[in-house]
């Protein structure tokens, strides 16, 4: 039962900074295991979509799901505050600009996670922390502090520390928009690796080529809304709506 | 210039500069203290908490340090609260110096970079948990600078506490001005031991803040 429910489900969702309304009724569901990449030009609300996933933002109206948990629920003060602390645990998120802690170690920034909520032993977590960064390609980072890594090095960083909480889904903020062109491909390949082995990924991105490569699904928005989704292949190839060429044929040529 | 004079009256000023220092201390504690509750309400989820720390910070901020320690020494007992002069000096320049720490504490919170707080939050950890592992360390280092300079000004604000007759340094340094008639050297002798501690506290400053060096 419980493996047919969506991963993420979102429905109805509106929020509104001041008078600008940013999303206007948005409804997603990803399954386990699938990959969707949301696109869209600056402004289109699908970095505030990926953000009240993880209740950055609060919807004015509409429900947040995961795994069938709703994330945004009617709770008050300490009791919401204690849910949302437990839902986070359950979604890595990753941000454009890498915010790793820069007091911290790499193993620290990896492990405080682990061993404060989850109560893992220092060793273990270690371990764990050592595990990630192999994977990632930075077993020997592993006492550096984050000002001494390059961009996309504190990104696969970011991403082991996201990891580190062993996340059902992995919310991906334009993961790659701040680093340097070179460095976007070592990026990309974490994120290519975590696609095999079935992480459900959302990926807020504007990189074309790369949402190609690696989703399952593509949503296009524009305006706050949903204007189009569909597999990469008939979306790239093939859109439906005049909003969607037009985007993408800036895209696609540059 | 009476040299001689000087030296004379050197060991006197030197043992009223110790005043100053625990007073100074003191007064440090207690700003501290008020200032890091007067920064966390003004930073409050509560409208009310937050207005409480406004008030404080703008009253004490916006009126002379002088006037204050007056109120509290010499109208203090119409409503009463009868208090030393030792002891209205340090409740009166703790709570103004206070003041002006709670917005170099709450200048530095707030200086830590928001993606800090949401990448903590996003982990899973609590708005206390947040504070306490990711954003007070980094603040930490951000407001010593600020606070070094608070400090600073209350060392040298203390010698408004010689009005309400606390035997300190300036206080010293005036009870000599009647039986010498040498201004010039008297307060020569006070200026030059205010400026030997304001540079210490310059020194623990520059200490301190490579102490919490973010490498």
């Amino acid at each position: 039962m419980s493996t047919q429910l969506p991963m993420v489900e979102v429905r109805g969702a509106r929020k509104s900074f001041g008078a600008v309304e940013v999303l206007k009724g948005i409804d997603l569901s990803v399954d386990r295991g699938q990959i969707v990449a949301i696109i869209g030009p600056s402004g289109s609300g699908k970095s505030t979509l990926l953000r009240s996933i993880n209740h950055l933002e609060s919807l004015n109206s509409g429900e947040v799901w995961l795994d069938g948990v709703q994330v945004n629920q009617k709770l008050h003060g300490q009791a919401f505050e204690r849910h949302i602390n437990k839902v986070r645990q359950q979604m890595g998120m990753v941000f454009q600009h890498f915010n790793l802690f820069p007091h911290l170690t790499v193993l620290e920034n990896i492990s405080m996670g682990p061993i404060i909520l989850k109560g893992m032993t220092r060793s273990d977590a270690h371990a764990l922390a050592h595990s990630l960064l192999s994977k990632v390609g930075l077993a020997d980072k592993i006492d550096a502090y984050p000002s001494r890594l390059s961009g996309g090095q504190k990104q696969r960083v970011a991403i082991a520390r996201a990891l580190a909480m062993q996340p059902k889904v992995m919310l991906f903020d334009e993961a790659t928009s701040a680093l340097d062109p070179e460095l976007v491909d070592e990026v990309n390949a974490v994120m290519k690796q975590l696609a095999a082995e079935h992480m459900t990924m959302l990926i807020v991105t504007h990189e074309m080529r790369f949402a190609g490569e690696v989703a399952d699904r593509v949503l296009f928005m524009d305006g706050g809304v949903v204007v189009e989704e569909g597999p990469p292949g008939d979306m790239f190839r093939a859109p439906q709506k005049e909003r969607t060429r037009t985007f993408l044929k800036k895209y696609l040529s540059a | 210039m009476d040299f001689s004079l000087m030296q004379r009256v050197f060991p006197f000023f030197v043992e009223a500069a110790l005043v100053t220092i625990e007073i100074t201390v003191l007064a440090l504690i207690l700003g501290l203290a008020v200032a890091s509750l007067a920064a966390a309400a003004k930073m409050s989820r509560s409208a009310i908490l937050r207005t409480i720390g406004t008030l404080y910070v703008s009253l004490f901020r916006g009126t002379p340090c002088l006037i204050q320690l007056f109120v509290l020494y010499f109208g203090g007992p119409q409503i009463g609260i009868n208090l030393e002069p030792f002891a209205a000096g340090v409740i009166g320049l703790g709570l103004n110096i206070g003041a002006y720490m709670a917005e170099s504490i709450r200048g530095a919170l707030v200086a830590v970079d928001r993606g800090q707080t949401e990448a903590a939050r996003t982990i899973g950890f609590s708005r206390f948990q947040t504070l306490r592992k990711v954003v007070l360390p980094q603040a930490a280092r951000l407001m010593i600078r600020p606070l070094g300079v608070n400090t600073v000004a209350l060392l040298k604000g203390s010698a408004l506490v010689s009005t309400i007759s606390v035997v300190e340094l300036t206080y010293t340094a005036q009870s000599f001005i009647g039986s010498t008639y040498k201004p010039f050297e008297i307060f020569g002798v006070a200026a030059l031991l205010y400026m030997i501690m304001v540079y210490a506290v310059a020194r623990v400053v520059d200490l301190l803040d490579k102490r919490f060096a973010i490498v």
